[in-house]
């Protein structure tokens, strides 16, 4: 009896394993082409009418199809690095996200402390705004902010116009929420007894918070931190409404993608991911020695996000 | 399994009333700031949506019904109901695809669980444009899964449809996943060793356990995707609007913005059933969305 049911687990598993291998497959399969066709020649009938020597310097409008390999050239990372919008679009994005980042975190961290432990008549309404923060559509939130915005200028003299400024002030909202579920999750997960025990030994209420709490809660804040930053450069929705005439990296990509876009947004993209891969690789080095070091912890950290755009 | 949560909270009642309480002042920050950049949007969309246009940027605010009125016009009738069964169907195939990938991992991997998981998040820090553009390229007319194996999808339904699976489907894997881990499998095998074929055991224990994960998961994905905008505009090349879409364009070209606020308002309406349904799942297992 026990052979037939050994072999239906095993092709179970092996129909599972087939199964992962596809979905892993069609989520990697359109990022590797884009890196791959960062690599793509103009097609022949560009090629074939074009004199210069650096194909690169062909007109985007004189590109040809581009959907299918035309033969290897790298000169497209050189175009995109030396492009007059995208590099500084991205600088813009990379520092709104920054300071959404710091400020959004900082909400969290403290919405996170008082929270946790508060009574549920207060934690419960408190949270479903957290919530709904969360899954109004963006696209609601981009309008509302657009017309507040615009209101508020009409009122308040000192309120920044459409801008840099008022990208970062709606993208916090979204970031707060983030951040605090993110470091809730885990301030509750690792528990109270440390802390307890330094209150005991007479430590106070300040400096139990700076050496036992805070140096405990530092994954979660750095994955904070991570997550509203890549949301924020990442987003391109409340942006498209509420930034004036500031160009973010989103902005000016969705632009290339609706009306023709050249192998050197390829090629900017791929260095990005690189980047993003790197940064992901160190926090999660830094991630693994504060693990070790408070090896008193059993719970795992909560760094599953949450990232709606 | 009620009576350890029981046992289990009430023990984290006796041990908070010794722990040190952090002061309530430190929701006053990020309350202020819901109040102001979150409540004060939406509430302004309110009274715009019941506003009047009285000419191009001007407006009387006033209880104006007559955009609402607008709204229940057919041809927006027919948008909305497009939204919701288009979200609804990408929600039903990033179910399909992504329970057995979530059973998976956590069924039968050990050593690689954390590296499958990183797999199924990377995407996910990538760029949400340059992904959908990526499946552009694939998608495109000419390129070569339309014309070598003759699957032109682009700029119809299936590319929203692609779309919708592929930029949502880790936000869909990650909960299912958690839930599925804090299965208790030996429950699994007692059901088998006592009898149940494997089918039976799953759809009696596996599934039933899962499913505040599964529909968790399902909200997660559901919403944003009736509120999408950036899918729908890039690959069905407009042909193919969701209510996110004309609500853009009341606001970007046609400047009618108190008929864009009372779209967007029954956008809500029309989500809110879910809305409320996600924040009572999410709150009481505060793990789940986190």
């Amino acid at each position: 009896m026990p052979r037939p049911r050994r072999r239906r687990i095993v092709t179970a598993k092996r129909g599972f394993t087939l199964w992962a291998l596809c979905v892993f497959a069609f989520l990697y399969l359109p990022i590797a082409v884009m890196a791959l066709f960062a690599f793509n020649k103009p097609s022949p009938a560009a090629l074939a009418g074009f004199t210069g020597s650096n194909v690169c310097d062909i007109p985007p409008t004189q590109l040809g199809n581009l959907t299918v390999w035309n033969g290897f050239t790298t000169c497209w990372f050189n175009v995109g690095l030396h492009d007059p919008t995208y590099i500084p679009a991205i600088l813009t994005s990379a520092r709104i996200a920054a300071g959404a980042a710091i400020v959004s975190t900082l909400l969290g961290l403290g919405a996170a402390l008082a929270l946790a432990r508060m009574n549920k008549f207060v934690r419960v309404p408190f949270d479903s705004l957290v919530y709904l923060t969360l899954v109004v559509p963006e696209i609601v939130i981009a309008v509302a902010s657009l017309i507040f915005f615009v209101q508020l200028r009409n009122y308040v003299s000192f309120f920044p116009p459409l801008g840099a400024w008022t990208v970062f002030l709606g993208q916090v909202v979204f970031g707060a929420s983030l951040a605090m579920l993110v470091i809730r999750a885990r301030f509750v997960g690792m528990g109270d007894t440390l802390e307890e025990a330094g209150y005991d030994l007479g430590s106070g209420r300040l400096a139990t918070f700076r050496q036992i709490t805070l140096p405990r809660l530092f994954p979660a804040i750095l994955s904070a931190g991570l997550l509203s930053f890549t949301f924020s450069f990442d987003d391109y929705v409340l942006p498209a409404f509420t930034n004036g005439t500031t160009n973010t990296w989103p902005i000016v990509l969705y632009s290339a993608v609706r009306f023709g876009i050249t192998p050197a947004v390829n090629a900017l993209a791929t260095l990005m991911l690189l980047a993003t891969i790197v940064v992901i690789a160190i926090a999660g080095l830094v991630l693994r020695r504060g693990r070790v070091s408070a090896s008193i912890e059993t719970e795992e950290t909560a760094t599953a996000p949450v990232a709606m755009r | 399994m009620a009576r350890t949560e029981e046992v289990l909270e009430s023990a984290g009642r006796r041990r908070r009333s010794f722990s040190p309480r952090y002061p309530g002042w430190l929701t006053t920050p990020s309350l202020l700031y819901y109040a102001i950049f979150f409540l004060g949007p939406l509430a302004i969309l309110v009274a715009f949506s019941l506003a009047t246009q009285t000419g191009f940027d001007a407006i009387s605010y006033g209880f104006d019904t007559s955009q609402y009125h607008l709204v229940t016009d057919s041809l927006y009738v027919k948008i909305f109901e497009r939204t919701l069964l288009m979200a609804g169907g990408g929600s039903l195939l990033t179910i399909l695809v992504g329970y057995p990938i979530a059973y998976w991992m956590a069924r039968y991997l050990s050593t690689y669980k954390l590296l499958a998981l990183l797999l199924i998040l990377v995407p996910f820090w990538t760029s949400f444009l340059i992904r959908t553009y990526a499946l552009k390229i694939i998608l495109d007319p000419h390129g070569y899964l339309a014309e070598d194996l003759g699957i032109d999808i682009m700029y119809t339904k299936w590319a929203v449809a692609v779309g919708l699976v592929y930029n949502y489907l880790p936000l869909f894997i990650i909960p299912v996943f958690a839930s599925l881990e804090r299965m208790d499998w030996s429950l699994v095998e007692a059901a088998t060793d006592l009898g149940a074929k494997p089918y039976n055991a799953f759809r009696q224990i596996t599934l039933r356990l899962t499913l505040p994960g599964v529909v968790t998961g399902a909200l997660l994905v559901f919403i944003p995707m009736s509120g999408e905008y950036i899918i729908p505009n890039i690959l069905s090349g407009g042909n193919y609007e969701f209510v996110g879409n004309v609500i853009g364009d009341q606001f970007a070209s046609a400047q009618n913005q108190p008929f864009g606020s009372a779209l967007s308002i029954s956008l809500m309406i029309a989500l809110s059933g879910f809305v409320a349904l996600y924040i009572l799942f999410a709150t009481k297992e505060e793990r789940f969305g986190a």
